[in-house]
């Protein structure tokens, strides 16, 4: 805990995410996430990693709204979760999504421009078009247009979300495993997406591939079931130890080697 | 002979109940099937029983108390789904189960002759009255009303529910509006194919329409047409044989459906092989 900063900082200005002493259970009794204080500056970029099962999804969905806390305070530029109107962008993972179901690339990134009142006999105008081909061709994919979404590879449909999640045109972007099930050369696409979106939106970002976050994000929060250490982006044996508590190939910043001897796993 | 089918009036209304079912299975069926709803509409029909057998014991048409029990079990159903928690098909197989056995607890409570409850259970499209007609009617126009005017929303809600409700579209009132859509569509059914049948008429012509079908919306338009040719050819069959209508429209569905899937199967190259196996 002593490797935390800001616990104790309330102040909500200018602040894209706060959460304080959040506890978020499964179905059950059992805490998926408990105790996390962490605060998120507008403009940051945020990688959060940590194991399996560590609680990273739990802790985007409780920000989104999806999950509801069982205690603790969550706000969003001020809002409660699932209040915040058009400031998030949300880019799940892809493994959640049918990748069979019967939609083009171009109609998945209009479904961004969507908005929350119903308009009966909606079509989506000639700006929502517009809109919506200028984003793909910024994220690279603007031929694949009218490409079912069955056809596309794992990169190319993680851009295409990247590019749903831009059409809400959010102030705070929330990725889930941006880069698990894409090829190396979209990987490094996405990531120099991200350092360039990062300009204008405050980024968090959930993974496990350490290379990423640590040549790449701003901050870093490691999260295993508790927050185990939040600061600057340099991983080091410590934190990874805590975090952990088993060894791993920590890769940094691009090159590959392993810090940690081999040990037993502990509890 | 074909001519002097049409004269019949209760061949007329079968003619028009099997377009009404086909609509409305066509439509809600692609819904269903994308969001793995089936047991859950499986569950709604079976529970609708109970409401056969109140209109029976209080002495008001079965088809309307299984129209407000279904639309019961569908917003209970939709309840506990959204509720998430592991315990949800369990608590619909109570619902599936207790539905039945009220209606058949309702049936044994009223007084006089048991009537035969064969044709809500198995469908009885032959005997299908102008009174259910006219219900039929309002409902299928109801479903197809809802998912027309809110097309691009059902759409964002069937291929990402979360991403939907993040952008603050009322993904709750979808849900409660498809769950009630659902226990219309399953009133529709009734009269044709019956309760225990429900589930072939929701999945068959959709999975078929889903091989072949390349957008949604068209996916929805072959649905209703295949669902149109089983149903048209099932009652043409059941007629000309002189068995059980429902039973027949089911199993020339189950059928179709095989032989399309197979076909599929053995031309390996087809593209739309790729995204279904």
């Amino acid at each position: 805990m002593s490797t935390l900063n800001n616990i104790y900082n309330t102040d909500f200005s200018g602040k894209a995410v706060c959460i304080e002493n959040l506890t978020v259970n499964y179905g059950g009794e059992t805490p998926a996430i408990e105790g996390v204080f962490l605060n998120v500056e507008d403009g940051d970029y945020l990688g959060i990693i940590g194991p399996n099962g560590g609680g990273k999804t739990t802790l985007l969905k409780a920000i989104i709204g999806l999950v509801s806390p069982a205690s603790g305070k969550i706000e969003i530029y001020g809002k409660r979760p699932g209040k915040t109107g058009r400031l998030i962008g949300y880019v799940p993972q892809i493994t959640v999504l049918d990748k069979s179901f019967p939609i083009t690339v171009h109609e998945v990134v209009l479904t961004g421009r969507l908005t929350s009142a119903f308009t009966l006999f909606h079509k989506y105008t000639q700006n929502d078009r517009e809109k919506a081909d200028e984003l793909l061709d910024r994220i690279g994919i603007c031929n694949l247009k009218g490409r079912m979404i069955s056809e596309l590879s794992g990169g190319e449909f993680q851009k295409m979300l990247i590019a749903r999640a831009l059409a809400v045109k959010p102030r705070l972007l929330l990725l889930d495993e941006p880069t698990a099930s894409v090829d190396v050369s979209s990987r490094d696409q996405i990531f120099s997406l991200l350092n360039e979106l990062n300009k204008s939106m405050t980024i968090l970002l959930v993974t496990h591939d350490l290379s990423a976050v640590s040549s790449h994000v701003k901050t870093l929060a490691c999260l295993n079931r508790r927050l185990v250490y939040h600061g600057g982006a340099e991983l080091n044996e410590e934190v990874v130890r805590a975090l952990y508590g088993c060894p791993i190939d920590l890769i940094a910043h691009g090159v590959p080697h392993r810090v940690l001897k081999e040990h037993e796993e502990s509890e | 002979m074909l001519l002097s089918i049409f004269q019949c009036q209760f061949v007329y209304n079968a003619l028009i109940a099997s377009i009404f079912a086909s609509i409305v299975c066509g439509i809600i069926g692609v819904i269903i099937v994308e969001k793995k709803l089936v047991m859950m509409s499986g569950g709604i029909a079976h529970t609708s029983y109970g409401g056969v057998g109140l209109g029976y014991l209080l002495g008001f048409e079965p088809i309307i108390g299984a129209f407000f029990i279904s639309v019961l079990a569908s917003l209970g159903i939709c309840y506990i789904k959204r509720k998430g928690g592991t315990r949800s098909d369990v608590v619909i197989g109570l619902f599936w189960s207790l539905g039945m056995a009220l209606g058949i607890l309702f049936i044994a409570l009223m007084p006089g002759y048991p009537p035969d409850l064969s044709s809500y259970l198995f469908g009885s499209i032959l005997s299908v009255t102008r009174t259910d007609l006219y219900l039929m009617a309002v409902l299928t126009l109801i479903v197809v009303l809802v998912i027309t005017l809110l097309f691009d929303y059902w759409k964002s809600y069937m291929f990402d529910d979360e991403f939907a409700a993040i952008i603050g579209i009322k993904t709750a009132f979808i849900e409660y509006l498809l769950f009630i859509l659902i226990a219309m569509s399953v009133v529709v059914l009734i009269r044709v194919v019956g309760i225990i049948l429900v589930l072939a008429l929701f999945t068959a012509p959709t999975a078929i329409a889903g091989l072949l079908a390349k957008n949604l919306k068209s996916r929805m338009v072959y649905s209703v047409i295949i669902g149109s040719f089983f149903c048209l050819a099932g009652l043409w069959i059941s007629y000309v044989f002189n068995i059980a209508s429902g039973a027949t429209i089911v199993i020339l569905s189950a059928i179709g459906y095989l032989a399309i899937y197979i076909a599929i199967s053995i031309k390996p190259h087809t593209k739309r092989k790729q995204s279904y196996l």
